[in-house]
């Protein structure tokens, strides 16, 4: 328990999966504009990232590491080649899942991170979760821990960000330096700050 | 049709400078800083990317009137897919050891906006030849920052350069240090922004 505890920690703070691995920067610089936009796509990250990071386990495990389809009499294949296209069509068909259900279930959960969920099945933190997963060998539950933990580091990043940002329309920057520029160097900032965390160990 | 007219040229040199994919489009950010740590492993990076976002901008532009629009992105996807598996599988057998410094990034080429970007916003809509093109530019200027960001940190962070040693012993015994600031993430970020400041000033971009 304490193992996982210190697994979800590590995933939040000290190896924030876009601080220090630089994942999903894309969708990090476009929708950081708003505090609300960007609690919007930060939750539904944690969501899409809990879930299909367990999902991409029960893939690997069972049908493409070396010797995993051992329970269907095949122990000598090895498909772990077919992954990349394995994770991203996972990631791609829960993407559409989760639209389907909250659709139907909650509309209103629905329509507040509406836009957003598509765009989620090509952000890289999602992929890149999946893949650190299998680099690592996780069991069932450090994925899933690991998966909550990611996508709530995101989350937090993106959040903490959006908030500057507002308040950083009132300063007179640079030209060449708007925009772009001086999100990026604040991301640097920010990534010194979580840096501090590093020595803390469960 | 000419092969290398000057529009077809032009489609190659814009990426580079006034309509760069990363600093002026804003795509393909993620990979660009965490493999920039060494210069030999960017140069790697670049040339996947590059030929990955031209093959598959050729692919999906030679049968860009067959797919239905609905399902435009996961054909994208697979495609794209596809082509970097092969570049892993390649790596894997020929440049073992980049390749496991590179660990995750390859397959997160997949996600990197550069390719799917000009997949919808260009080869969607153009023939083969240009789109091929297109996907060569964009690819030469995100390897452009790639390899100027590269160039900083490795310098800067490890005194080398490709691997070889540039800053001499001598600088060391007088004290001079390598800045470890350079190889953790934030000299990543803020070297990036100082580059983006540098060159938007050059072409005269402003945002918003």
């Amino acid at each position: 328990m304490e193992h996982l505890i210190s697994l979800f920690v590590k995933a939040v703070f000290v190896e924030n999966i876009l601080l220090a691995f630089f994942l999903g920067m894309c969708s990090f610089l476009a929708v950081s504009k708003r505090v609300e936009t960007a609690i919007g796509l930060g939750f539904a990250v944690v969501f899409v990232q809990t879930i299909t990071v367990p999902t991409n386990w029960a893939i690997h495990h069972f049908l493409l590491a070396p010797g995993a389809l051992e329970w269907a009499g095949l122990p000598g294949v090895d498909l772990s080649f077919l992954g990349f296209i394995s994770y991203i069509a996972v990631i791609a068909a829960m993407v559409q899942l989760v639209e389907m259900i909250l659709d139907k279930y909650s509309p209103s959960l629905y329509a507040a991170l509406g836009i957003f969920l598509p765009l989620i099945a090509v952000n890289c933190a999602i992929l890149g979760g999946s893949l650190f997963m299998v680099e690592r060998e996780y069991n069932f539950s450090e994925s899933l821990v690991y998966g909550l933990g990611s996508g709530t580091g995101w989350a937090l990043a993106i959040i903490a960000m959006s908030a500057i940002r507002e308040k950083l329309r009132y300063s007179n920057i640079p030209l060449g330096l708007r925009g772009l520029g001086i999100t990026m160097l604040i991301t640097g900032l920010m990534a010194i700050a979580f840096m501090s965390f590093s020595g803390i160990n469960l | 049709m000419n092969i290398l007219s000057a529009k077809n040229i032009k489609f190659v040199k814009d990426p580079l400078m006034d309509n760069n994919p990363i600093s002026i489009q804003v795509l393909g950010i993620c990979s660009a800083l965490a493999v920039t740590v060494q210069m030999r492993t960017a140069l790697v990076m670049s040339l996947a990317v590059m030929l990955v976002t031209a093959f598959s901008s050729l692919a999906i532009s030679l049968i860009r009137n067959k797919i239905p629009s609905q399902i435009r992105i996961i054909v994208e996807l697979a495609i794209i897919a596809s082509l970097v598996i092969l570049v892993d599988q390649i790596l894997k057998a020929y440049l073992f050891d980049i390749s496991k410094q590179l660990s995750v990034f390859v397959g997160l080429i997949i996600t990197n906006c550069i390719v799917l970007g000009r997949a919808e916003a260009f080869a969607l809509q153009q023939k083969p030849w240009p789109s091929f093109l297109d996907g060569i530019g964009n690819g030469l200027g995100y390897s452009m920052f790639l390899m100027t960001v590269s160039f900083g940190r490795e310098l800067l962070g490890s005194g080398t350069l490709m691997g070889f040693r540039i800053i001499p012993d001598s600088f060391y015994a007088a004290g001079y240090q390598n800045m470890g600031l350079m190889v953790l993430a934030p000299g990543a970020f803020i070297l990036l922004g100082l580059l983006i400041w540098v060159q938007r000033s050059v072409t005269g971009t402003v945002s918003e």
